[in-house]
């Protein structure tokens, strides 16, 4: 709420509200919907409206890491629906799902702007580009690898 | 005499490993300035080093983050270095992009040093009209796809009385593989920033927003140090009145690059379209005059009033003039950011630029998924608005990938319907749910089951949702699927008539082989199926194979690959 109080109370910073959200719980739960329709005194189906409207708003917790398969056209000619499949194969979550442990989420995204390296995938932001399917085996395992530590 | 070693850091560099090189170089030097640039849109070459020595720099390619290479930086050594091929420098003209790559982003001062604001301060001596005058002279026609002429425009803000006027920088690059406004605001972000001060001088703004792409985060950040930079300098005080400028992060959705659907972004809405009239310029953000121009466009402005509208003129077409970014990617040997003279053939950048083989590239898909294909045999094809449109393609934004032989155009089509189909914001009936049904349509004959009728449902079809929707998404989005059925209906008929893909791309229609007489049985595509679908002597079992590419992938002799389906079965 500390964040919201930053923001004038105009409807020109509602999508920043909502940014600022997700930021900090990474994603909008109904709870925020009604917090922040609240502060701008709007009903809740404006709030909604504008939440599922834009693909970056997510409704549902996604993992601890977040992996963003890029599907551009240059992505899409090098073969990004192939990278998709393997990191499917390799976690066995879909576009738009989180595995069961919380561990990763997968999506495709429009383009990440970085074309000449097609194909290439983003991991909580971090951009892997000329991906083939042993770089991309060994990106994933680093991370799973990465979280036994912590665990441990 | 190494004076400064510069890392290209744009999304390019570090998504190729320069933040590495540049922690790395850090560790290891100490008694030479490092800087971190931009772009210089070599981006297949990343990472990229540039040494500056007194007698000029070398820049190094593919740069590791290792002894060898920090030897061969600071020894100035031959090896690795970047080759600027006369192929491609003979074809360029750089001048928008001039010091994109060449300066550090953020510094202002080293801005300053190379003639930066000085065209605002020209601006700033002139009448707003004169300036009005100028880009009205320099024939600058909108960069963001609709090539909409720039002084025009301005004209009719400039022509406003309002207490607002409001003035928007359309940083929303949404085309699915375009990257030219993204690498002009990370490495240049005074330039951009100084053309919207120009503009807002000669139209009367009082406010500037810059919608950006939120996925952009270099970008939105250098520009945010540039705006406190020249607020600092009190450059976007004009005397009479102080420019407000914000930074407005958009939410991801395609559609609002269109003015209207990011006016309504801008006020905090939904990001549906309206109908024009009004126009933006009558009434836009908050009922306010607005102006929206793209990047590209703005960054061009400096460049105007260095050289003055007449000498901008005189490179570039009778109706297109000046220079073009284009994001140069796809089956190219060189990918990356070009600036080119508007009537360049698409052949001259695809080839020579790109450096792609002859006879290998048979389209090139230009303006994204507005936009529309372009076979080889028109490559000799200018780039300018007109002549693209007339072939069924947009200029756009500047997105240019390049398909090769081995590619499937109705794969191709379907892939960009799948885009717009879940970009349409859903207000037109005919966007909605047309874009919907040739989506349908496109799958059924990638998967094999596609008939006649359904080739003749999409020429029907696609006009009528041109003519049926409001705006430029819509009206855009049958072009992929017009411009193929118009030069590839033989892939279309291969698919629908025979069941076959004749670039061996749809999944369905081809089964996977392994040559027995090739195969040195090393058992690396055994051990590597995902789904186990090659037995034990070496025979692939279809029914069960995905079609996945990983034993092709692993395969030291290239005995595996794709054939006709009903070909062999094994």
């Amino acid at each position: 709420m500390g964040t919201l109080k930053s923001l004038e109370k105009d409807q020109t910073n509602l999508i920043k509200a909502l940014q600022l959200e997700q930021e900090e719980n990474e994603y909008i739960s109904d709870e925020s919907i009604k917090k922040i329709a609240n502060y701008f005194d709007l009903p809740l189906v404006e709030v909604e409206g504008v939440v599922s409207f834009y693909a970056q708003f997510k409704r549902v917790k996604p993992g601890k890491h977040k992996i963003s398969v890029c599907d551009g056209t240059a992505c899409h000619i090098k073969g990004s629906p192939l990278v998709l499949n393997w990191v499917t194969d390799e976690l066995g979550i879909k576009d738009g799902e989180t595995d069961e442990k919380g561990l990763f989420s997968l999506e495709t995204v429009a383009c990440l702007g970085c074309c000449s390296l097609a194909p290439v995938m983003s991991v909580d932001g971090k951009v892997f580009g000329k991906l083939d399917r042993k770089s991309l085996l060994k990106i994933l395992k680093k991370y799973k690898q990465g979280e036994v530590e912590i665990d441990d | 005499m190494i004076k400064r070693i510069k890392v290209g850091m744009a999304s390019c560099g570090l998504a190729a490993g320069a933040g590495e090189v540049m922690d790395y170089l850090k560790e290891n030097i100490d008694d030479i300035e490092l800087v971190e640039t931009g772009c210089i849109g070599h981006c297949y070459a990343e990472p990229i080093v540039e040494v500056e020595t007194d007698e000029g720099s070398i820049y190094y390619e593919d740069v590791k983050a290792s002894e060898e290479f920090l030897n061969k930086i600071l020894n100035t050594e031959d090896s690795s270095q970047l080759e600027f091929r006369e192929e491609r420098s003979s074809k360029e003209f750089v001048k928008v992009t001039k010091f994109a790559g060449r300066l550090d982003p953020v510094s202002m001062d080293e801005y300053l040093e190379n003639e930066g604001y000085k065209p605002l301060e020209k601006a700033l001596s002139m009448t707003p009209e004169e300036v009005v005058e100028e880009v009205k002279t320099s024939g600058l026609r909108g960069r963001g796809g609709g090539g909409f002429p720039t002084g025009l425009k301005w004209s009719f803000l400039a022509a406003k009385e309002s207490e607002e006027k409001i003035l928007v920088c359309n940083a929303d690059e949404g085309d699915p593989g375009a990257f030219m406004d993204r690498s002009m605001m990370e490495s240049v972000p005074h330039q951009v920033m100084e053309g919207m001060l120009i503009a807002a001088y000669a139209t009367g703004a009082t406010q500037i927003f810059i919608y950006i792409r939120a996925e952009y985060p270099l970008a939105v950040k250098n520009l945010g140090i540039a705006i406190e930079q020249l607020k600092e300098k009190g450059f976007n005080d004009f005397g009479d009145r102080v420019i407000e400028i914000k930074i407005k992060e958009g939410a991801g959705a395609f559609v609002c690059g269109e003015e209207t659907a990011m006016i309504h972004s801008l006020e905090g809405g939904r990001g549906t379209p309206r109908f024009r009239p009004p126009y933006p310029t009558d009434s836009g953000f908050k009922g306010y005059p607005t102006l929206i121009n793209n990047v590209e466009t703005f960054s061009n402005v400096p460049v105007v009033l260095r050289e003055g509208g007449e000498k901008y003129a005189e490179v570039g077409t009778e109706n297109s003039k000046g220079t073009k970014l284009f994001a140069l990617a796809g089956d190219v040997k060189y990918a990356g950011l070009v600036e080119v003279p508007m009537g360049i053939t698409i052949g001259e950048i695809i080839y020579d630029i790109g450096g792609a083989e002859k006879g290998s590239i048979k389209a090139v898909q230009i303006g994204g998924p507005s936009g529309g294909c372009i076979p080889e045999k028109h490559f000799d094809t200018p780039v300018d608005y007109d002549s693209l449109t007339s072939l069924g393609a947009i200029m756009g934004s500047g997105g240019l990938i390049a398909i090769s032989n081995d590619r499937c155009m109705v794969e191709t089509a379907r892939y960009f319907l799948d885009f717009t189909t879940r970009e349409s914001c859903g207000k037109c009936t005919f966007c909605r749910i047309g874009t919907k049904r040739m989506l349908e349509i496109l799958e059924r004959i990638t998967a094999g089951e596609g008939t006649l009728n359904d080739i003749e449902v999409l020429e029907d079809l696609g006009p009528k949702i041109i003519d049926g929707a409001l705006c430029g998404l819509g009206k855009t989005a049958p072009n992929p699927v017009l411009s193929t059925l118009r030069y590839f209906k033989d892939e279309y008929l291969a698919h629908v008539e025979e069941k076959k893909c004749p670039a061996l791309q749809c999944n369905n229609l081809v089964n996977v082989h392994l040559d027995q007489d090739k195969c040195i049985q090393c058992t690396l595509c055994i051990k590597n199926c995902p789904v186990n679908a090659i037995s034990d002597d070496f025979v692939v079992d279809n029914d069960t194979c995905t079609r996945c590419n990983t034993c092709m992938e692993v395969c030291p002799v290239g005995a595996i690959g794709r054939v006709e389906r009903g070909e062999t079965n094994g």
